[in-house]
């Protein structure tokens, strides 16, 4: 272990980090769209959008990230000339967009399910009580469903966005550079992969502390309701002990 | 030509190639699986058991394992196992370059993640014993290790079956990564067929075809090993 290696290592790997950022936020973002959409279909009654849903989540959760990555990114090239007379081929040829598409299209999959575990957690009392006082369905979804079901759902959201910081390793895999695909072409050059991994894997495992940390200060703030209550008067509590 | 002649099992079709790849997969996956297991269940152990310090580094061994992409995990063994074991054999005598199986290093990899996942699954699994039983083995009289064979491991192995679900269908996913060192599994198997037919679609689509069968029956069948497990379980 050489310490000079070691740092100017750490610093070549921060290059990559803007673009698994990007990755990550990006496609995060737009996985949150498809999802509530998803969500929406599942939950919408009408048979054909709940059994779309369905199929989708089905395909994408049990196959591979890589492998919807590869469809992506080399399969539709067998497309290439109908792509290109529809203006596509811009898009699906680069590397950047095919593995934003997949991540976005993966994460939705799985989203979608947690989205629909948190509005299901919604006690059926408390949508009653709300119809009761003559709540609007708006009011009663502003008011009633969205708080309980975003509680609900964080825990299991903030796992899913740090599946997500971990699998925008695998764009390096389609020649995306960033700090994986950094850490490849420097083991590469190097051969030595032991300080490399432990650079690297520092950088992810800062990014999820991190992620970790905000998840549970979002869940602190949604949850005052769980909190002990501040004591009233707390000389009279300390005084009566 | 359509999917279905690029696929069949004739001598022009990829459908045999494609088969025993998948049979490859599961083979790393279900090594890796077991590998991880073994770690599991020694760090499930520490957990529960361990002094301070022990259960620190076992904490910090998921932590970290959870925390980091399954590829530099597997480029770590790959790579880095090639090179520990090039400078083991440099010192018998004039050293050239070993490397590491495909398949060790995937394993292997497979094996030290998936120990993460389930030595959290073994350790949920046996906080979730009825105290009262292991109170009851001790005042009958067992010693630890019949009661661990007795009370303790069928139980385990029983609340832990769903959580070990889902850590092999993780396991086989992964092994679609071990694609990148260049062992001839489902995933490399079809870039291979797409480079040479040019019909990389086709191959891809086959590929997500066959993980879909495959994590389809393997969680059809842990929830048959559910319901059997659970059949002496009396429920509300």
């Amino acid at each position: 272990m050489d310490a000079a290696f070691m740092g100017e290592t750490f610093l070549r790997l921060l290059g990559g980090l803007p673009l698994t950022l990007n990755l990550t936020f990006a496609s995060v973002v737009l996985g949150l769209v498809v999802a509530m959409s998803l969500a929406a279909m599942r939950m919408s009654g009408v048979p054909a959008l709940d059994w779309f849903a369905r199929a989708y989540v089905f395909v994408f959760r049990g196959t591979p990230l890589l492998v919807q990555i590869f469809l992506i990114y080399y399969g539709l090239g067998q497309f290439r000339p109908s792509l290109q007379a529809m203006n596509l081929w811009g898009f699906f040829r680069e590397p950047y967009w095919c593995a934003l598409l997949a991540l976005t299209l993966n994460t939705a999959a799985y989203v979608s399910e947690i989205m629909r575990g948190g509005l299901q957690s919604v006690p059926a009392g408390q949508i009653e009580a709300a119809r009761a006082c003559g709540m609007s369905r708006l009011l009663l979804a502003r008011r009633i469903i969205l708080p309980i079901a975003v509680r609900q759902a964080l825990p299991g959201y903030g796992n899913e966005i740090i599946l997500m910081v971990k699998a925008t390793s695998l764009a390096s895999i389609i020649t995306m550079m960033e700090v994986t695909g950094i850490a490849h072409k420097l083991i590469s050059e190097t051969f030595r992969a032991i300080e490399i991994f432990i650079c690297a894997g520092a950088i992810y495992l800062i990014l999820n502390f991190l992620v970790t940390r905000a998840i549970q200060a979002l869940e602190y703030r949604l949850s005052p309701h769980l909190r002990n209550a501040p004591s009233p008067m707390p000389r009279l509590v300390a005084a009566s002990e | 030509m359509s999917i279905f002649s690029l696929m069949s099992f004739g001598s022009e079709g990829w459908g045999l190639a494609m088969v025993f790849a998948a049979g490859v997969t599961l083979s790393v996956a279900a090594c890796g699986f077991l590998i991880g297991s073994v770690i599991g269940s020694l760090i499930a152990w520490v957990k529960l058991s361990g002094g301070v310090m022990a259960r620190g580094a076992a904490d910090a061994y998921t932590t970290v394992l959870r925390g980091i992409p399954d590829l530099l995990v597997i480029y770590l063994f790959y790579f880095g196992g090639s090179a520990v074991l090039s400078s083991i054999a440099g010192l018998f005598g004039p050293g050239g370059f070993v490397g590491v199986s495909g398949f060790a290093a995937g394993a292997a990899a497979i094996g030290i993640i998936s120990g993460a996942y389930q030595s959290e699954v073994f350790r949920g699994a046996y906080t979730a014993l009825n105290r009262g039983e292991i109170e009851a083995a001790k005042s009958v009289g067992m010693h630890r290790a019949l009661m661990f064979r007795r009370i303790i491991a069928p139980q385990v192995l029983r609340y832990a079956i769903p959580g070990l679900g889902n850590v092999w269908q993780l396991a086989l996913k992964e092994s679609a990564l071990v694609s990148v060192t260049g062992l001839v599994e489902l995933l490399r198997q079809s870039a291979i067929g797409a480079g040479s037919t040019r019909q990389p679609f086709s191959f891809y689509l086959a590929a997500a075809v066959l993980y879909l069968a495959i994590t389809t029956v393997s969680s059809w069948g842990f929830r048959r090993a559910e319901t059997y497990a659970m059949r002496g379980v009396r429920r509300a």
